[in-house]
C-alpha cells in the first residue's frame, strides 16, 4: 500500500510539473508575446505588421493546438509509467 | 433559379440532413440521452465539441468585431481558444473520470453537499439560459434575411427543428447532428473566404493571404488597410491598445469562463477512456482553429473591401454616389443593419470616422457633414460573398452555415440546462428513485420545456441581451470554474470553503457588472456611467470574470483553512479522479 501510494504521489507531481510548463508557455504567447511584450517585440516585422499581431490573432491559437496534443501524449505516456492507464 | 430559391433548397437541406440523424441516433436510455451512451470517438468529439462552441457569435459576430477593433479585438481569439488549454489540462480528464452525467453532480458529491449542488444549478441554468437566447435570436435574424420570413415565424421553425432531433435523440442525437452541423458550417465559412483571399491576394489560404502582399497596390496588405482606414480618419487597424491591464483581463476572463461553460464540460463525459477526453480537447481547438484562423483573414480583408467599394477611386477622391451603389447595400439597407444620411446632401457616400477631434479638420476641408453610413459589425460575414460578388450558392451555403452555427449550439445549451432539470434536481432532489424510464421522460419533458422558454425569450429578446454574454461568461468563470479546479487540485478544500468561493466570486463579480451596467440590467439603474474613466484601475465590466475567479478562490481557501477538513472518503475521491485508471464509461451510480 505505501509502495502504491509513493508512486501515486510522484504521478500526480509528474503530472503538476507538466501542467505548469505548458501553462506557462500558454501565457507566454498569449498574455506575453501578444499583449505585454508586444512593444518589445515591435521590430520583428510579419507581413506588413509585427510579431505581437501575429501572436495575438493566430500565432497563440496554433501554439494552443500544440501544447494539448503535447499534453495528452505525454500524460499517456506518463500514465503507463507509473501503471495508471486505462485497461483496454 | 432565384436566390430565394437557392437558399431554401440550401437551409432545407440541411434540415432534413439533421432530422435524419435524429431519427438514425434515437436515445433508448438516460446514458444515451446524457451522454450519447459513452461511446464517442475523441475525433468526432472534437468535431461536435466545435459545432457546439462555436455559436452564432462565432460565426456571425466575431469577425465583424475583430474588423472594427483591429488588433484590441484580438482578446476574442485568443479568449475563446486559450480555454481549451485550461479544460484539456486542468478538468476534463478528471471530471471524465469522475464519471457522472452533469457538473453539479460532481460539484454535489466533491463537497459533500446538496446545497453546493444547487448552487451549481442554478449558476448553470443562469448561464445557459443567456446563452441562448442569442443563438436563437440569431437563427431568428439568418432566418429572416434569407428566407424572406418574418423573424419570429423563423424562430419557431428554427425551434421546431431542434425540437425533433433534441428531444428524441438527447446527447446521442445532438452529438451526430453536431458533426454534420460542423460540416456545413466550416464549409460555409471558409468558401467565401478562399475566394477574397484569392481575389485581394492571389494567396488561397485566408489565413496566410492576410499577411501577405495586396495584389493591386503591391503593399502588404494589412499596411495598405492600415492607410486607406488611417486616412478616412480612423484608428490604425493594428495599433496598440493603452490598457494592457484590461486587455489582459478580459482575454482571461474569456478564457476561464470558456473552461467553466457547462455545455462545453459534458461534451468531454461522452467518450470512452479518459485519455480520449486529453485527445478530444487537441482536435476540439483544432476544428474550431479551422475557423477561427481565418476569422481575423475575413476581418480584415472584409474592411478593405468595404472601404474600397465606398471610395472606388482611393481614400483622397470623391466617394460613390448613392444612386450607384451595390446592390447588397440596398439588400442590408431593408433589414435596417446599413443605415445611409445624406448628411452634406451630395448625394454621395462619406463613410469616415467623426469621432476624430484631429480629422475634422480635414473633413471640413472636403466638406463632409459627418459619418454618413452606419453598417453593423454582424452583417459582415453574412453579406461577404455579396461584396466578393460571388455566386447565388454560395449565399444559400452562408445561410445554412448561419443557421448550422446557431442550432448546434442552441441544442448543447438545451442538453446542458434539461439534464441540470430532469438529474440534478428531479432525480438529485425531489424523486431520488425515478426509475431510468421516468427520468428518461422527465429529460425530455425539460428539454421541450427548455426549447419553449427559449424560443419566447428570442422572440422577446430582452433589452439587455447583448451585456448578458458578459454574464454568462462572469458566472461560469467566477464560480463555476474555480470550484471544479479546486475540487480536483485540492483536497483540502471543504464544503463551507467552495460555497462561500462560489457565491463570494458570483457577488463579486455581478455587484461589478450591475455597478456600470445598471442593476439587474435594468435600463438607468446603472450607480456609475459606464465609461472607461470610471472603471477601478480600467477594469472594464466585461472583464471582471478574471478578479471574481481570484476572491473565489481567496475566500475557498481561506474559510476551508479555519474550518474541519473534508471527510476521508471525500478525500479519496479527489484522489481517484486524479488517476486514470478504472475509468468506465459515464453512469448513474
Amino acid at each position: 500500500m505505501s509502495g502504491h501510494s509513493y508512486d501515486a504521489e510522484n504521478y500526480w507531481k509528474s503530472n503538476l510539473r507538466l501542467i505548469f510548463g505548458s501553462l506557462i508557455v500558454w501565457a507566454l504567447v498569449s498574455y506575453g508575446a501578444a499583449i505585454l511584450l508586444r512593444p518589445m517585440l515591435a521590430g520583428i516585422e510579419v507581413g506588413g505588421t509585427d510579431l505581437g499581431f501575429w501572436f495575438a490573432q493566430q500565432g497563440s491559437i496554433i501554439t494552443f493546438i500544440i501544447l494539448i496534443f503535447f499534453y495528452a501524449w505525454r500524460m499517456n505516456k506518463i500514465d503507463e509509467k507509473f501503471g495508471v492507464h486505462e485497461e483496454k | 433559379m432565384s436566390q430565394f430559391a437557392i437558399n431554401l433548397l440550401f437551409v432545407g437541406g440541411s434540415f432534413l440532413l439533421y432530422i435524419g440523424i435524429a431519427v438514425w441516433a434515437k436515445a433508448g436510455s438516460t446514458s444515451d440521452f446524457y451522454v450519447a451512451g459513452g461511446g464517442v470517438h475523441p475525433v468526432t468529439n472534437g468535431m461536435a465539441i466545435g459545432a457546439d462552441w462555436m455559436s452564432a457569435a462565432s460565426f456571425i459576430s466575431m469577425a465583424g468585431l475583430i474588423a472594427a477593433g483591429g488588433y484590441a479585438n484580438s482578446t476574442f481569439l485568443m479568449g475563446w481558444t486559450g480555454g481549451y488549454v485550461l479544460l484539456a489540462m486542468l478538468l476534463a480528464p478528471y471530471l471524465r473520470k469522475f464519471g457522472k452525467f452533469t457538473v453539479p453532480e460532481f460539484i454535489g458529491d466533491r463537497y459533500y453537499s446538496s446545497n453546493a449542488r444547487l448552487v451549481a444549478v442554478i449558476c448553470l441554468i443562469v448561464a445557459s439560459v443567456t446563452y441562448v437566447i442569442g443563438q436563437m435570436a440569431g437563427a431568428g435574424v439568418a432566418f429572416s434575411r434569407f428566407l424572406e420570413v418574418d423573424s419570429t415565424n423563423g424562430l419557431i421553425i428554427a425551434a421546431i427543428v431542434v425540437f425533433i432531433y433534441a428531444v428524441m435523440g438527447g446527447m446521442k442525437g445532438i452529438t451526430y447532428t453536431q458533426v454534420a452541423q460542423y460540416c456545413v458550417l466550416i464549409v460555409a465559412y471558409t468558401i467565401p473566404a478562399v475566394f477574397i483571399s484569392l481575389q485581394l491576394t492571389g494567396n488561397p489560404i485566408p489565413g496566410l493571404g492576410m499577411f501577405s502582399t495586396h495584389t493591386e497596390s503591391g503593399l502588404p496588405l494589412l499596411t495598405k488597410l492600415n492607410q486607406v482606414i488611417t486616412d478616412l480618419g480612423f484608428n490604425q487597424y493594428t495599433a496598440d491598445v493603452d490598457n494592457k491591464l484590461n486587455m489582459v483581463l478580459f482575454t482571461l476572463s474569456l478564457m476561464i469562463g470558456t473552461a467553466g461553460l457547462p455545455h462545453v464540460i459534458i461534451r468531454f463525459f461522452t467518450v470512452p477512456k479518459v485519455s480520449d477526453a486529453r485527445w478530444s480537447g487537441g482536435w476540439a481547438l483544432v476544428f474550431i482553429a479551422l475557423l477561427y484562423l481565418t476569422a481575423p483573414a475575413v476581418a480584415s480583408m472584409a474592411r478593405l473591401n468595404l472601404m474600397t467599394t465606398i471610395y472606388p477611386e482611393g481614400t483622397q477622391a470623391q466617394p460613390i454616389e448613392y444612386d450607384q451603389r451595390p446592390g447588397w447595400i440596398a439588400t442590408w439597407e431593408e433589414t435596417g443593419l446599413i443605415k445611409y444620411e445624406d448628411k452634406n446632401n451630395d448625394g454621395r457616400i462619406q463613410l469616415y470616422n467623426d469621432n476624430n477631434a484631429e480629422f475634422a479638420d480635414t473633413a471640413a476641408e472636403r466638406g463632409w457633414a459627418g459619418n454618413e453610413m452606419v453598417v453593423n459589425n454582424d452583417i459582415l460575414v453574412l453579406a461577404n460573398p455579396e461584396i466578393a460578388n460571388l455566386p447565388g450558392w454560395v449565399i444559400g451555403l452562408i445561410a445554412a452555415g448561419g443557421l448550422a452555427a446557431a442550432l448546434s449550439t442552441a441544442a448543447g445549451l438545451l442538453l446542458a440546462i434539461s439534464s441540470a432539470v430532469s438529474h440534478d434536481l428531479i432525480k438529485g432532489r425531489l424523486n431520488p428513485n425515478i426509475s431510468d424510464k421516468g427520468e428518461l421522460l422527465a429529460a425530455r419533458i425539460s428539454m421541450a420545456v427548455a426549447i419553449v422558454v427559449a424560443t419566447w425569450l428570442g422572440a422577446n429578446p430582452p433589452g439587455f441581451a447583448a451585456q448578458v454574454v458578459a454574464l454568462a461568461f462572469g458566472i461560469a468563470g467566477a464560480s463555476l470554474f474555480p470550484a471544479l479546479m479546486m475540487g480536483i487540485f485540492s483536497k483540502r478544500v471543504n464544503n463551507v470553503g467552495a460555497i462561500s468561493g462560489m457565491l463570494a466570486g458570483l457577488t463579486f463579480t455581478l455587484v461589478y457588472i450591475f455597478t456600470y451596467k445598471g442593476w439587474l440590467f435594468i435600463p438607468g439603474t446603472n450607480t456609475l456611467a459606464d465609461t472607461p474613466e470610471n472603471w477601478v484601475l480600467g477594469i472594464s465590466p466585461l472583464s471582471i470574470g478574471a478578479i471574481g475567479a481570484i476572491v473565489n478562490f481567496a475566500v475557498a481557501f481561506g474559510v476551508s483553512k479555519v474550518t474541519a477538513e473534508p471527510p476521508v472518503e471525500i478525500q479519496e475521491l479527489v484522489e481517484s479522479v486524479r488517476y486514470p485508471r478504472g475509468a468506465g464509461t459515464a453512469h448513474d451510480h
